[in-house]
């Protein structure tokens, strides 16, 4: 579904992401884990389009997506919930899933609205609210049902669990299962939880300064002695 | 009598404010940048209004839609040769380069024009509007109704409308916005057109308010404008007319009962006085985001 052959990314002289592969394929939860700065952030923008890859290819769905603009990839059906969730907190709730929405034109975004709101009460709780207002799980929910709102066949999480309790990691994580069972939205996962991603995702890839250094299935990545000692503690 | 005389006066050349001040808080909304080159666009509407009505003999509605028209143009044009370049520049390089644009706009009037005012036509009827006791002339009362219009259209628009919430978000986190969809580029045009356009309209208030014009008439109320978007607390829509307003009124009032040569430091003083005490502005929040 999703391919990436070879992509470098540069910034400045730093070569941040060096020749990585890696694929998606139809209804996977693939994780891609890593410590700060292997550049796990940096790869998901370059798919989605929002820093530019220095060569290298990106394919989604058979089309050639490296060289569009993070404007028109969504409408493939690719979206990003990005690191730090990054919703419009001066936009109530409601306003901000229908910004999910913006590319749609058919008339079953009211259907995915109520969709949204019956997977997360809690923002249906806080329709008129500023989303700046939600506390920091409310707001990955947000993000995460803006994102829903522009019927994704692909979904990217960039650190889903980033600064939530133990409790709301679980939450968002059994969200993200449910998202990728039911709905059948193919998801890559990026996080430094490792212990998590790998719990839910099939298959795995650990990136390290840029480079990817193991991959397979998530079973076998979690048991694989040099992961288990940088990553898994 | 004197005193509601005052007002309407106060809140006429307040609403012209208003409609100028709108264009620079939109556009530092969004492109988070003072487009100190607003107050020349709005100069150009005025001539623009001259140029169709006068020397072309069009009728007035087409002269105002023409020049409404070109500002917007210019605008747009303005943002993607100056400004967008700059876009990931230091925020000084932008300042310095709308100084620029603003010098440029004036000086290739002013080779066009010539420094001598010119009689800007009167295309509205003679006389007053009685109401009660008070009458207020044409031009007071247009001033004030498209300032009203003007601004009640634009909340409608930014809160209500699809395009509308999409400028805000945009505003708010361009990234975020690319990955809606939202073409970004497409959004700080539209701003920049809005913006524009409704200078024109300004400008247009000014020729005939002041019945004369020249090419350097976009500096002294362009700052004005300037004044009160950041009184109103710049990047916020109600704000710019309230702010634009209130100048206004406190202009009227220096002249009235001090002095006419008072008006400007008066002016200028609000600006010293909001900065010390409330820099956000009157309607400016920080609104504190959890991360």
């Amino acid at each position: 579904m999703l391919k990436v052959e070879n992509i470098n990314v540069h910034y400045g002289v730093i070569n941040a992401i060096k020749n990585v592969s890696f694929e998606v394929n139809e209804g996977e939860i693939v994780a891609l884990i890593g410590a700060n700065g292997a550049g796990k952030t940096s790869i998901m923008h370059a798919i989605s389009g929002l820093i530019k890859t220095s060569s290298g290819r990106i394919e989604f769905l058979g089309n050639d997506i490296t060289k569009e603009p993070a404007h028109k990839v969504v409408a493939n059906g690719l979206a990003q919930v990005p690191e730090g969730r990054r919703i419009f907190s001066q936009l109530s709730v409601q306003d901000n899933l229908e910004m999910g929405a913006y590319l749609r034109t058919d008339s079953k975004v009211q259907e995915d609205l109520d969709k949204v709101y019956k997977r997360f009460p809690r923002l249906n709780e806080r329709k008129s609210q500023l989303a700046g207002t939600l506390s920091g799980g409310e707001q990955q929910m947000l993000a995460m049902g803006r994102a829903l709102m522009s019927k994704p066949k692909l979904l990217l999480l960039d650190e889903p669990s980033m600064g939530l309790s133990p409790i709301l990691v679980n939450e968002i994580f059994d969200i993200i299962k449910e998202i990728n069972k039911e709905d059948g939205v193919t998801v890559l996962l990026v996080e430094q939880n490792a212990n998590k991603a790998l719990s839910i995702a099939h298959r795995a890839y650990v990136l390290e300064t840029g480079n990817i250094t193991v991959s397979g299935d998530a079973t076998d990545v979690a048991k694989n002695p040099k992961v288990r000692e940088a990553y898994l503690g | 009598m004197q005193f509601f005389a005052t007002i309407i006066n106060g809140l006429s050349t307040g609403g012209m404010y208003a409609l100028v001040a709108i264009g620079y808080t939109m556009v530092y909304g969004i492109a988070k940048m003072i487009n100190f080159a607003h107050g020349e666009i709005i100069m150009v509407g005025a001539y623009i209004t001259y140029v169709v009505f006068s020397l072309l003999g069009m009728p007035a509605f087409v002269a105002i839609i023409a020049s409404i028209i070109g500002c917007a143009l210019l605008g747009v044009v303005t943002e993607k040769v100056a400004y967008k370049p700059l876009r990931n520049s230091g925020s000084l390089a932008v300042l310095i380069t709308a100084i620029g644009v603003s010098y440029l706009l004036q000086n290739v009037f002013l080779l066009i024009f010539g420094s001598a005012a010119i009689t800007f036509p009167s295309f509205l009827p003679e006389g007053q509007i009685h109401l009660g006791g008070l009458s207020i002339s044409y031009v007071s009362a247009l001033s004030l109704c498209l300032t009203l219009i003007c601004t009640v259209l634009l909340l409608i628009f930014i809160n209500k409308t699809r395009l509308g919430k999409a400028m805000r978000a945009v505003s708010e986190d361009k990234g975020a916005a690319e990955l809606m969809g939202i073409n970004v580029n497409n959004t700080i045009s539209l701003t920049f057109a809005i913006g524009s356009g409704l200078g024109a309209i300004g400008g247009i208030i000014y020729g005939l308010s002041y019945s004369l014009i020249n090419p350097y008439l976009g500096a002294m109320l362009g700052i004005k404008a300037f004044i009160a978007a950041v009184l109103g607390g710049i990047g916020d829509i109600k704000g710019a007319m309230v702010g634009g307003l209130l100048i206004g009124l406190a202009e009227a009032f220096t002249i009235t009962f001090i002095s006419s040569t008072f008006s400007d430091a008066v002016v200028f003083g609000i600006l010293i006085f909001i900065l010390l005490v409330k820099p956000a502005g009157l309607f400016g929040v920080n609104v504190r985001e959890k991360v």
